[in-house]
């Protein structure tokens, strides 16, 4: 009894072994077996515009009227798919028009010339080097690029508006309404928000990478300029090296890097 | 047993009641869709990966890709065989909806079967639907 009780477990042991090793060896083979096809690989379009640190330079003495400032925005909106709704309350602006004295609230006095008085300036997000915006989010749903744009991942944001009270330009708009309905035209190309989400400019992220300038700028007959502000030979660097510039609110701290030519 | 007759009475209705929508639907189980290709896909013949696993895994190449995407800027893929497809969604001939471009047939088919509401088209655009005439 004791015999063949012993080769009973011997033939049962050995067994249990054969039939485990087949799944550990099949697992083996498998992860080593194919290397004929290389990895796939994620990159950036090469036709790309790259900057260190994005900025802008805007040069109010080629704008007079708002109407000079309308076929811009137009272009902004159009191919944002921002949507025009009337009530003031729930207007999505990613650039617009205000006053001097809206804009530079710190440099403002009641007897500045006219020509500064009446002239709208371009206003838009600022893109600052220190975001208060992004430091409020709790979802990290804006967040700052390496090369310096401030920019917005939809479909984390969830509305808490924590943004908008955080930035001192009022650069965000918050769609109260479904904005499908208020796009007159749709850009099949760049998506539209839901209700419920916060948006602004993107520094047309999405065209920088396709190797366009922005649209604003496209559309601004050279009076808006784009470039690299740590490279000291780019174009906006020129600009800001024979003009005298100005910047919002600087004293707050935030580093916008739009700057405006008086 | 007192009042076995209502009892088995009572039993048999309730058991009738109970295993209702099991002998209701005996047989009448709809088959699981087949999601129906474009010509282009069709023509185009591979995709981003193989389709087994795009099959299983769609959702986490599109969760991956949004954020590769919209954090890191990167927006070209290059398959193993050497296809360059653009990280998109809705943007462009070579993105997802530029080869798949029948919502309806393509996406929705599966989504509806098997009940999952995705919220991609709250803010992508869905490509155009063609009229079936078009289609074919």
């Amino acid at each position: 009894m004791g015999n063949s009780r012993r080769s009973f477990l011997k033939v049962a042991g050995i067994t249990a072994l054969g039939i485990g090793t087949k799944p550990v060896l099949d697992v083996f083979a498998a992860s080593g077996g194919h290397g004929a096809e290389p990895k796939p690989e994620v990159s950036q379009n090469e036709e790309a515009l790259t900057a260190k640190r994005w900025g802008m330079v805007i040069d109010t003495r080629k704008f007079h009227s708002a109407e000079d400032l309308d076929p811009i925005i137009e272009a902004c909106h159009k191919i944002h798919n921002v949507p025009e709704l009337t009530e003031p309350r729930h207007k999505v602006m990613w650039l617009w028009g205000d006053e001097y004295k809206h804009v530079f609230t710190h440099r403002e006095h009641e007897l500045i010339n006219d020509r500064i008085k009446h002239l709208p300036f371009l206003v838009l997000c600022n893109h600052c080097e220190k975001p208060a915006c992004v430091r409020a989010c709790p979802t990290k749903a804006t967040f700052k690029r390496d090369d310096g744009i401030v920019l917005m991942d939809f479909h984390r944001c969830i509305g808490c508006r924590f943004c908008m009270a955080a930035c001192p330009y009022g650069s965000r708009s918050f769609n109260f309404r479904d904005p499908r309905p208020f796009i007159k035209e749709e850009n099949k190309e760049f998506p539209t928000r839901m209700k419920g989400v916060v948006e602004k400019c993107n520094f047309c992220a999405e065209r920088l990478a396709v190797g366009k300038m922005p649209a604003c700028v496209e559309a601004s007959n050279g009076a808006i300029t784009v470039g690299d502000l740590d490279d000291s030979e780019s174009e906006v660097r020129e600009l800001l090296r024979t003009n005298y510039t100005i910047r919002r609110k600087p004293d707050l701290g935030a580093g916008p890097s739009v700057y405006y030519i008086v | 047993m007192y009042d076995k007759n209502k009892i088995v009475t009572g039993l048999v209705i309730f058991v009738a009641i109970v295993t209702f929508p099991f002998w209701y639907n005996l047989g009448k189980a709809i088959p699981a869709p087949e999601p129906k290709l474009s010509e282009k896909a069709k023509a185009a013949k591979e995709c981003v990966v193989p389709k087994a696993d795009m099959k299983s895994e769609h959702m986490q190449i599109l969760d991956l890709w949004r954020d590769t995407v919209v954090r890191d800027a990167n927006r070209a893929y290059k398959t193993g065989k050497g296809k360059t497809f653009n990280m998109s969604l809705s943007t462009g001939e070579d993105s997802c909806t530029g080869c798949h471009d029948n919502k309806a047939e393509f996406c929705d088919k599966c989504h509806n079967y098997a009940s999952v509401d995705p919220y991609c088209w709250d803010c992508h655009i869905a490509p155009k639907e063609k009229k079936p005439e078009e289609n074919k």
